[in-house]
This record gives structure tokens, sequence and C-alpha cells, in this order.
């Protein structure tokens, strides 16, 4: 297991790195112009050309790479064009309102994505079963800025269940900052009221978020499940008198965990992107907003910090997936 | 390679046994329609504006209401249809033009040349697609046609595993063999008995990749980097809408209604594809 870890490890940084070269070529070679960008839009040549000199972006390209990539193994990412603050500043500030995000609707996918799938597979034909299969096709298809939307429209505007935006009400303080997710920091604190407040403000957002990946997930379970369901280790099982739940969960869900694995790890990526745009509609003030505001405004550092952040996110808890795998089938490390 | 005959009856009855890519159709055939003939579905001009007729509610005039600037939102999402579908076919044809030839290369020829290949292909799928085309579209400015480039861009890597896969898997058949004893040269045989035989996968990949094509072009146009206005892109229109959504909810509704049906039309289309191939294996 050691071994297997230090591999990934190191296969991680080199991808990491990989991914760093990769924003920064494209970004640097593709034509816009930073340095115009930088200079505001009525910008006489003369201050863009001190501008481009400022930000070193005359110097070579292999000079400016060089910069680039010393700078990022400091975690200087770099500053943003527009308002010349730190990239990594701003993304710190980011980072707990997506990563709540993000935590959130993975609980809320695993749970009842797995729970649905399960159901589907043990009543397999059912109208239950058709009725879940139903969701699972509409919930792939419903692009999360789409269920944003309506969820907003609905839940939001017309029945007034939910907040419309943001993490908290606008009058109410955040908690004192211990992660920097309020639900958790609220409750740290004992603030009952800004608790509740932020689980409401994050119940649209992750359920737009969720209901996608949910889907995907119920379905991945549920084919899991009718293969381990026909195999003859379940039909022992039941041969030797043990209860239907114990053989459902114990035998048979054990077994399919291992595609479910597989294909959470997938959903990962999905997962961040969507909440680039579920983020932009709920006003929620994480990464994906970030990097949207950065794009818009061509403010180029930030958009690779933002991105190369996201990525290194999804890079990580893939490996995470991976090394759960191995612990969940013991075969694949003797291989 | 062997022809399947079609008939009508066993169509028919291909459908019958296959509801969901039956229901894919059904859902995709008017947006089919839409994109062929929009003049004709059309009822209005779908750029003109109207200042007296801004922000009206569906009616029997305008069936899904008027936008901000009086244009009528039935006959832009009809227009829109065409934007969406050519432009998402463009993605996954210049996706997999690149993916076809990295990826026979990388499987064929193996070696250094795989390697490398290989390693780019980990590097790219090793961002979320979103995020990535977000940097390439951003760097290459807004509109239409970098939002096209940015999603092929991170896309060529799907199909080129796919073909390195196949061809490696077909390289070790007999047939191929057989080719080469008779003196057959490599690119012969990769062109003639190697990606003939790939190109079920290949359909299948594609039509399952379709929807997800059309989902992330809307999901730029909504970020603002995709197609600029006046234009009737769909997610650009959800976009626009989105600032009236909570009041003029159907200047965004209808181009969202339509993004998830058509991508749920060709998600359950890919799906009942997907089938069909396991079932003949």
């Amino acid at each position: 297991m050691a071994k297997l870890l230090l591999e990934r490890i190191l296969t991680l940084i080199l991808k990491l790195f990989g991914m760093a070269v990769i924003l920064f070529v494209v970004t640097q070679v593709l034509p816009a112009d930073p340095a115009a960008v930088a200079a505001g839009t009525n910008a006489r040549p003369e201050q863009i050309e001190r501008i481009r000199q400022e930000l070193g972006l005359d110097r070579p390209f292999h000079e400016q790479f060089f910069t680039y990539i010393s700078g990022l193994l400091r975690g200087d990412l770099g500053q943003s064009l527009l308002t010349r603050r730190e990239v990594s500043d701003d993304l710190r500030l980011r980072f707990p309102a997506t990563a709540e995000l993000a935590i959130f609707s993975g609980i809320v996918i695993v749970i009842t994505g797995i729970s649905l799938g399960i159901v589907a597979a043990v009543f397999a034909g059912s109208r239950l079963d058709m009725l879940i299969r139903l969701l699972v096709v509409v919930g792939m298809g419903i692009p999360p800025f789409v269920l944003a939307l309506f969820l907003q429209l609905i839940f939001a505007k017309s029945l007034d269940w939910f907040p419309l935006e943001g993490r908290l009400s606008t009058l109410m303080a955040p908690p004192p900052h211990v992660t920097g997710l309020y639900s958790l920091d609220s409750l740290l604190a004992g603030q009952w009221e800004t608790f509740w407040t932020s689980l409401r403000h994050l119940a649209l957002p992750v359920a737009a978020l969720a209901l996608g990946r949910l889907a995907v997930g119920a379905r991945f379970t549920r084919s899991g499940m009718l293969e381990t369901l026909s195999q003859p280790y379940v039909r022992t099982a039941r041969a030797k008198g043990l209860r239907e739940n114990r053989v459902i969960l114990r035998h048979a869900f054990r077994n399919a965990l291992i595609p479910v694995v597989t294909m959470l790890g997938i959903q990962i990526g999905f997962l961040l992107s969507g909440a680039v745009l579920v983020e932009v509609v709920f006003t929620w003030p994480g990464l994906g907003r970030y990097a949207v505001e950065s794009v818009v405004s061509f403010d180029f550092y930030a958009v690779i910090g933002a991105a190369l952040v996201i990525a290194v996110i999804f890079v990580v808890s893939n490996t995470i997936v991976d090394l759960l795998y191995v612990q969940l089938d013991p075969r694949i490390q003797q291989r | 390679m062997r022809r399947p005959r079609i008939s009508i009856a066993k169509l028919a009855a291909l459908l019958r046994a296959n509801p969901g890519l039956t229901a894919g159709i059904a859902l995709l055939l008017p947006f089919l329609l839409f994109a062929l003939l929009p003049d004709l579905f059309a009822t209005h001009d779908p750029i003109k504006t109207s200042i007296r007729e801004l922000y009206a509610p569906p009616s029997p005039e305008h069936f899904f209401g008027t936008d901000e600037l009086g244009r009528d939102v039935y006959s832009r999402v009809v227009f829109g249809a065409r934007i969406s579908l050519v432009a998402a076919s463009i993605i996954i044809g210049i996706a997999c033009c690149i993916g076809i030839i990295l990826g026979t290369i990388a499987g064929y020829w193996q070696g250094w040349a795989d390697r490398v290949i290989m390693i780019l292909v980990d590097l790219v799928l090793a961002f979320p697609s979103l995020i990535l085309a977000l940097a390439v579209s951003a760097a290459l400015g807004p509109g239409l046609r970098s939002a096209i480039i940015a999603a092929a861009a991170v896309w060529w890597p799907v199909y080129a595993r796919l073909l390195r896969g196949l061809t490696i898997q077909l390289s070790e058949m007999e047939f191929v063999t057989a080719a080469r004893a008779m003196g057959a040269s490599s690119p012969v045989i990769v062109i003639r008995h190697i990606l003939p035989n790939a190109v079920y996968a290949i359909v299948v990949r594609i039509s399952l990749d379709l929807g997800l094509a059309v989902l992330l072009l809307a999901s730029l146009s909504f970020i603002g980097l995709g197609a600029s206005a006046p234009t009737p892109e769909w997610g650009a229109m959800v976009a626009w809408g989105r600032i009236y959504f909570l009041t003029e909810w159907w200047i965004g509704a209808f181009p969202a209604l339509a993004i998830t049906l058509v991508v749920v039309g060709i998600t359950l289309l890919g799906d009942g594809l997907n089938d069909m191939r396991n079932v003949r294996r």
C-alpha cells in the first residue's frame, strides 16, 4: 500500500505540473493581449507598452514561463490584472464557499443516488423502478444552470420556501472563521440561527448541482446491483437463510460498490464544472464565479489560478477515489 | 463487413423493442425539423426587434412571448436549433478527426509516439472539461467560433483514447495479420482494415457525446463566452433571459427547455444505440 501511495502521489505531482504548463501555454500562445486588458479600454499605446514591461509580458516566452512556474512552486499565482491583488489571496477567500457547496452536494449524491439505485435494482421491473429510471434520464438531461434557474423561480420566487441567492441573509454576519464553511463554523460557534440560515441558502444550489449527478449514481448502482444480485454467492447467502436486508447490503451491495466508486470519481469533474454555472446563478461567492468573472474581464492570471485550483481539487479527489478503489477490491493491488 | 439489411417492418420491431431509442427520436424530431427548415416553422424574424411588443407574455400571436427587445422567443428557439445542433456536430467532428488520427497512431505504432500522445490525453482529461474550455475560450476571445474550438480542444482525448484501445484490439485480429502477410502497407491496414471495424463504436460514442456537446456549448454561451448578440443561440438566450427570469420567465425558460429536451433526446438515442450494440455482441 505504501509503495502504491507513493507512486500515486508522484504521478499526481507530475500531472499537476503538466496541467499548469498546459494552462500557461494556452493563455500565452493565443492571440488576446493581457497588457491591453490590464491597461483598460481607452489606454494609449505607450501606456499599454509600460504595463507590458511592468508585468514582464515583454520578456521572452521561456523567461515568463520560468517566472510563472517558480512562482507557482512558492504558491504565488501572480496578480490579478484588474485589481492588482494577489490571485492566491482571492482564491483563498473563495475556496470555502465552493468546498461547502461541493461537500454538501457530494453527500446528497452518494446517499440519495446509491439508495435510489439499490431500490430500483431490488424492485427491478416494477413501477417504482420505472419512475426512478425516468428521474435518471431527466436528471441527466437537465443542465445544472437550467435546473438552478427553475428552482429559483419555483422555490424562491413563487413559493418563497428558500432564499434566492447568496450564502447568508444580507444582514447576517458570517460566523467566526474556522473552516470557512458557514454551516460548520456556525455550528462550532453555537450560532443556531446562522446555521439554519446557511443550510437554507445551501438547499437550492445543492439541489441544482446534485440532481443530475445523483441520477448517474443511481443508474450505476442499479446496474451494478442487478449484476451482483444474480451472482451465485447471493443465492448461497439466501440459501443459508440470511435475512434479505443482509443479503442485499452485505453481499450484493458491497460488491456492487466498485463500479459505483469509479463512477463517483468521474462525477467529481462534472460536479466542479456544474458548480461554476450554479454559482453564477445563485451569486454564490465561490471559485467558479470567480473564474467566470475573470474570464469575462480577460483577467488571465486569475483565470489560470482559478482553473488550476479547480483542476487540483479534481485530480486530488480522483487520486483519493483511486486509492479507495484499491481498498475496496484487494485483487487490484495484487495485480 | 456484413451489411445489415433494413426493412420498415424490421425498423418498427426495433423501435418497439427499444422504447428509450423511440422516445429519443421522438424528442429530437421536432428540433431536427427546426434545424433543417427554420423558415417553415418560425412565425417571425428571429432578430427583428419591435419596440411596441417588449416583454409580451406567451400568446397565440407569440407562442413563447417576446423578449426585452420585442423579438419573438418561439422563432428564436426555432432558429437556435440549427445553431446548437450544427455547432455541436462541428465540435464532435473536429474532436473525432483529431482523436482518430492521434488514437490510431498511438495504438498502431505504439512506442514513443504512443507515450507522448497518451500523456497529452491524460493531461487534458485531468481537467474538468468546462474549466479547460473556459480558459481556452477566454484566451481566444468570446464568440461562437472560439467556443467551438475550445470545446473541441477539450474533447478530442476521449476519441484518441477510444481509437487507441480499438486499434490495439483490432491489430491483433487475424484479418490484420493476413493483410500484413499479403504485403499491405501500414496506412492501408489502418484505413482499410482497422477503421471500418471501429466505425460502430465511434458512432455510438458520438451519439452519446453530441448531447454533452450541446450542453458544453450552451454552458459556455451562458457564461458569456459563446455566441454574441443578436445570434439566437440557446445558451446565450438563457443568459440574457436570466436577468428577467423571476418576472418575465418565458424569455429564458423556453430556450432552457429546448436545451434540456435536446440533451435528454440525444442521451436516450445514444443509450438506445449502445444497448443495441451490447445485444449484437
